[in-house]
């Protein structure tokens, strides 16, 4: 899994408790996701990259983290921000074999 | 859902497709190309929790096809399950108590060990989760589950079985589940001719059923969703089938894309389960190639970017019939047990 690092600007804009918010990339290749799980630190986002030769709707039901990205064409990207620590079952609700777990801390 | 003692393992071994010498150029692109992500897993998978026994198997077995397990004693799950077709019954759509005409075409059971989401819509992950449903919704087997453990403990002969099964666990819905769903997973279709071509033997199909392969995994974009040795991804789409069952988006009405979504049905054996679609519409295989070649019936936005009219010419979509006939094995005859008194 590729890692970018995003400098936020201006404390202000900075989670309670850390000082750099990172971006991790998972890609969405053959209907999988590009990696089983993923450990993040609170306020890191991940971006969602649809790499592959269909549409996917990444979505997470866990409690503390619920989101839908809605559906992602082939080629978009749509980025989710971690808030809370915990484990989070991530999966496509088009393909439900595709399963990405978040653990945060 | 699953792992445990499975050992489905081996799809990464090479396979030698000896189909060089006899291959005759006539496809748009090769089919060994295609033919390596098709090949049969060795093993069965039953989960942790649930591994398999003899006994369990046999348990199951007979839980179902025992029409006690129905308010009425009339309606067994082979009842509309039933091995003689296919592990479904023929209808466009099930009867179920007092012959109510239900709201789908029967699923298959075939090759459900492998699948991760369960029913036409995905509302039961797992078998054990789907195994009792059936038997307790009022307008299928009608049967409440507290009556239904009551009138197995009222047969006496099915006690051994259960104590053998599962020993110190007794008759409850969780040992009933878990036995059906064992039963469930060995219902696994044998080996069909497109195996045979999968395993090497380039005679095993004829010309037509490999250019309708071709086919399958190139223009008309069949691959798409039925993939993989089941021929299903197991995922849920909109294939334009008109009405207004929305399926999936009923389970998860905040998504949009499953708003009339369905599960992909494995295509292992299709040529036995007319007729087709979740709702029966279809009559014939070669009404279904029709369907998809127009791009399905019903345009609305969920519909997925892989249903498109196609242009498929009537000899094309004779080679796509010929090669969906060869995914049917000859099975052998299904043995119904004695039911305990």
């Amino acid at each position: 899994m590729r890692m970018t690092q995003i400098v936020a600007f201006g404390l202000g804009l900075l989670p309670a408790g850390s000082a750099f918010a990172k971006e991790h990339i998972v890609s969405q290749k053959a209907k999988q996701f590009t990696a089983e799980e993923i450990t993040l630190a609170v306020g890191d986002t991940v971006l969602f990259k649809n790499e592959d030769d269909t549409s996917h709707n990444v979505f997470s039901s866990t409690e503390g983290a619920k989101f839908n990205l809605g559906i992602q064409k082939q080629g978009a990207e749509s980025s989710q921000k971690f808030d809370k620590a915990g484990a989070f079952e991530v999966r496509c609700a088009i393909h439900p074999k595709m399963k990405l777990k978040v653990v945060v801390k | 859902m699953v792992s445990g003692v499975a050992r489905i393992g081996v799809l990464l071994i090479a396979v030698s497709f000896a189909l060089e010498a006899s291959e005759p150029a006539a496809f748009a692109a090769e089919p060994k190309a295609y033919l390596s992500s098709y090949k049969r897993p060795k093993d069965i998978p039953f989960p942790k929790d649930n591994l398999h026994s003899q006994a369990r198997e046999d348990l199951g077995r007979t839980l179902f096809f025992d029409p006690r397990l129905s308010g009425s004693d009339w309606i067994s799950c082979a009842t509309c399950h039933n091995p003689a077709l296919s592990w479904g019954d023929g209808l466009p759509k099930g009867l179920g108590h007092g012959m109510k005409v239900l709201g789908r075409r029967t699923p298959t059971i075939l090759n459900l060990a492998w699948g991760e989401l369960m029913m036409w819509d995905g509302r039961a992950d797992s078998l054990e989760a789907q195994a009792l449903g059936p038997v307790e919704a009022e307008g299928e087997m009608n049967l409440p589950l507290d009556q239904m453990i009551g009138k197995l403990e009222g047969m006496s002969s099915y006690k051994p079985l259960f104590d053998k099964a599962y020993p110190g666990e007794g008759i409850n819905k969780s040992t009933i589940a878990k036995a059906i769903a064992t039963f469930e997973r060995t219902v696994v279709s044998g080996e069909a001719p497109f195996d045979r071509w999968v395993k090497g033997d380039a005679k095993a199909v004829t010309e037509n059923a490999k250019r309708g392969f071709v086919l399958f995994n190139e223009k008309a974009l069949c691959s798409q969703c039925h993939s993989g040795w089941r021929f299903t991804d197991d995922s849920f789409h909109d294939i334009g089938v008109a009405g207004d069952d929305i399926g999936r988006g009923k389970i998860m009405p905040d998504f949009e894309v499953l708003q009339g979504a369905f599960k992909t049905p494995t295509l292992r054996n299709v040529d036995h389960r007319a007729p087709y679609m979740h709702d029966g519409s279809e009559k014939t295989l070669e009404e279904v190639v029709d369907f998809y070649d127009k791009g399905g019936k019903q345009r609305r936005p969920t519909v997925s970017e892989h249903v498109k009219p196609l242009g498929l010419s009537g000899e094309e979509k004779a080679d796509l019939v010929a090669f969906l006939r060869t995914l049917t094995s000859r099975d052998k005859p299904v043995v119904i047990p004695m039911l305990p008194r």
